[in-house]
């Protein structure tokens, strides 16, 4: 039964078109990553199918623009770090208060809990661009005692902090969806033990809702990873702090005639993304779609 | 090396204090008088996730409304802002941008998606094809810019192509083209970015609802002779609406606040500018914050439909439950 079904639905129509999609939608990617292991004058010379006939390949683009070299150098290494250390803490923030909070929103019991929860959700009708500027002057004029301050400038705890607001209202959402689905009993059962809410959570949502959490964090680990806007805001701009796509943005617009850094820089810049994604993808979106999404 | 040292540190730190903040809650959540546990436990558990809120999304939305009224001295001065918005030729060339973006965006990215989702769905090889177009969701959108920038690069006639767009129109006899520069038409090609980013995110979700339907269904339209394309339309779209529905809407509010694309294509010249970036611009770049406020402002308006319409729908699902 399931052969016929399947040789019904599969026309040669829609195969064809759906590897047209899949190649126009893969060619860019493909172009840019030959690109980057051409020579710098074949780049800029001619395009990167000429490789069938002109087999030249050489790593020397990634070797420029990794190099802490002088002050012209990308120097990408050090803002690849940079991305590390804003991201790992930015999405275990985001998750930890994310699912504490859904968890009260989905099994607490108190008044108005259904209209908080909407009005949670409704937050993500503040554009961050709306939250920018009054966060900015709040971390540096509000949060500090005498001239120290609590989240100070020239950190990565700026950028994490805002991270995490920005990335909460959508994960209470998704993660609320998901712990509401877990088998009453199972809390039932524990509370008749004696277990308050901390044992509850721990013990038996946190397990859970793994898979849950596990597919949010790495939807809230790529968005991170891929922020460009939050980062020039709150990063002050250096090497100390701001992140990799920062630095590939600055590159393309001051020296943009340099397809070989920006070829190399692109690719460098997405390997961990891309990692992230074909390494854990089959995580995805089972956990995060079971519940909530049902027609 | 001393450098990275530095940063781990930092991050360690970062790590500990937050797992002490965590722990403190717990602990006196866990130690509460009895009487009134259940109150501390659930403050315990939602305080830090709505002080956040609270301090960063909501006391900001109300400041940034009442900026939005001021100028660049922070002086009252009433409708100034939306005025320049709606008379200037530039703004309104954003305004119009934006509109044609959250048109095209959501609509096409949704729609190749699902056809794309319906192609493959059983097909031999799924996974892999699967991976392919939503490999671009992993890729932030300063890379995809960089992607982009080399699929439309311009060179003259009398050059050899690099860009494989322009490439293709040469072999086909055409004359090259600044596909980036020519306005109107450039901020359709920064819009296919945005389509080509999204579409994997929309194909998946439904795919994903897709293999959701009950066979029993599929089977009984099959067996009342129903063609693929009746199928489709009487069975597959209706049961996974909801599905769409968020597809379309997570996909809107994306498309709304854009800003990288544009920033790392164009940085909004020629024509190509929308509100969001606009908003960077005036706020950060030529000192006018109240501008950038209203821009703002205007960007939370055209949000507001959405969220309200999704808000409606979680309000009857919870009354279900």
């Amino acid at each position: 039964m399931q052969r016929r079904v399947r040789q019904r639905l599969t026309s040669r129509t829609a195969t064809a078109a759906a590897v047209i999609i899949a190649v126009i939608w893969t060619i860019p990617t493909f172009g840019l990553l030959v690109s980057s292991f051409r020579p710098e004058d074949n780049i800029k010379g001619n395009g990167w199918w000429n490789v069938i006939t002109d087999r030249q390949f050489t790593l020397e683009n990634y070797a420029d623009v990794l190099s802490p070299g002088g002050s012209q150098s990308p120097n990408l290494l050090s803002y690849f770090v940079n991305s590390l250390a804003i991201v790992i803490p930015g999405t275990i923030f985001t998750l930890v208060l994310g699912a504490m909070a859904a968890y009260m929103f989905a099994w607490g019991r108190f008044r108005g809990k259904d209209s908080l929860f909407i009005f949670v959700f409704a937050l993500q009708i503040v554009p961050l661009q709306m939250a920018l500027i009054p966060l900015l002057q709040l971390f540096t004029q509000v949060l500090k005692f005498g001239d120290v301050q609590l989240l100070p400038s020239g950190t990565y705890a700026q950028l994490w902090v805002a991270h995490t607001i920005f990335g909460l209202p959508l994960a209470i959402f998704l993660l609320h969806n998901f712990i509401a689905e877990i088998p009453g009993e199972v809390i039932e059962a524990a509370r008749v033990d004696g277990a308050g809410h901390s044992t509850i959570f721990w013990r038996i949502i946190v397990p859970l809702a793994t898979p849950a959490l596990a597919s949010f964090g790495i939807f809230q680990f790529l968005w991170l990873w891929n922020d460009l806007l939050v980062a020039l805001v709150f990063s002050g701009g250096g090497a100390d702090v701001a992140p990799i796509t920062q630095r590939l943005a600055e590159i393309q617009g001051s020296r943009g005639g340099e397809w070989q850094r920006l070829t190399a820089g692109a690719f460098v810049s997405i390997i961990v993304p891309l990692a992230v994604f074909f390494g854990l993808q089959r995580y995805f979106v089972r956990g995060l779609l079971a519940g909530g999404l049902k027609g | 090396m001393e450098d990275i040292a530095e940063k781990g540190l930092q991050v360690v730190v970062g790590l500990a204090v937050f797992a002490a903040i965590i722990g403190l809650i717990m602990l006196v959540v866990d130690r509460a008088p009895k009487s009134g546990r259940e109150k501390v436990q659930i403050a315990g558990f939602l305080a830090p996730a709505l002080v956040l809120l609270a301090f960063g999304l909501v006391y900001p939305a109300l400041q940034t409304s009442y900026l939005s009224f001021t100028d660049r001295n922070g002086e009252f001065v009433g409708l100034d802002n939306f005025v320049w918005m709606f008379t200037q030729p530039e703004a309104l060339v954003t305004l119009r941008n934006t509109v044609i973006w959250v048109v095209l965006v959501p609509l096409l990215a949704s729609s190749i998606g699902l056809a794309y989702a319906v192609f493959i769905d059983r097909a031999r090889g799924e996974k892999a094809l699967k991976a392919l177009v939503f490999m671009p969701m992993a890729i932030s959108f300063v890379g995809a810019g960089v992607i982009w920038r080399f699929v439309y690069a311009y060179k003259g006639a009398e050059q050899d192509q690099i860009g494989l767009l322009n490439q293709i129109l040469v072999w086909f006899g055409q004359e090259p083209k600044q596909f980036l520069l020519d306005a109107p038409e450039n901020t359709l090609f920064l819009i296919a970015v945005m389509i080509w980013i999204q579409t994997g995110f929309a194909m998946v979700v439904l795919s994903a609802a897709i293999k959701g339907i009950p066979t029993e269904i599929v089977e009984a339209a099959r067996l009342d002779g129903a063609s693929a394309w009746q199928q489709f339309t009487n069975v597959t779209i209706p049961t996974i609406r909801g599905s769409l529905i968020v597809v379309v809407t997570t996909i809107t509010i994306g498309t709304l606040k854009v800003f990288d694309i544009v920033r790392t294509m164009t940085a909004g010249q020629y024509e190509t500018s929308v509100v969001a970036n606009e908003m960077y611009t005036q706020a950060f770049r030529a000192g006018e914050p109240g501008r950038g406020a209203a821009l703002a402002l205007i960007l939370f308006l055209m949000v507001l439909p959405v969220v309200v319409y999704n808000a409606r729908l979680l309000r009857k699902q919870k009354e279900i439950r």
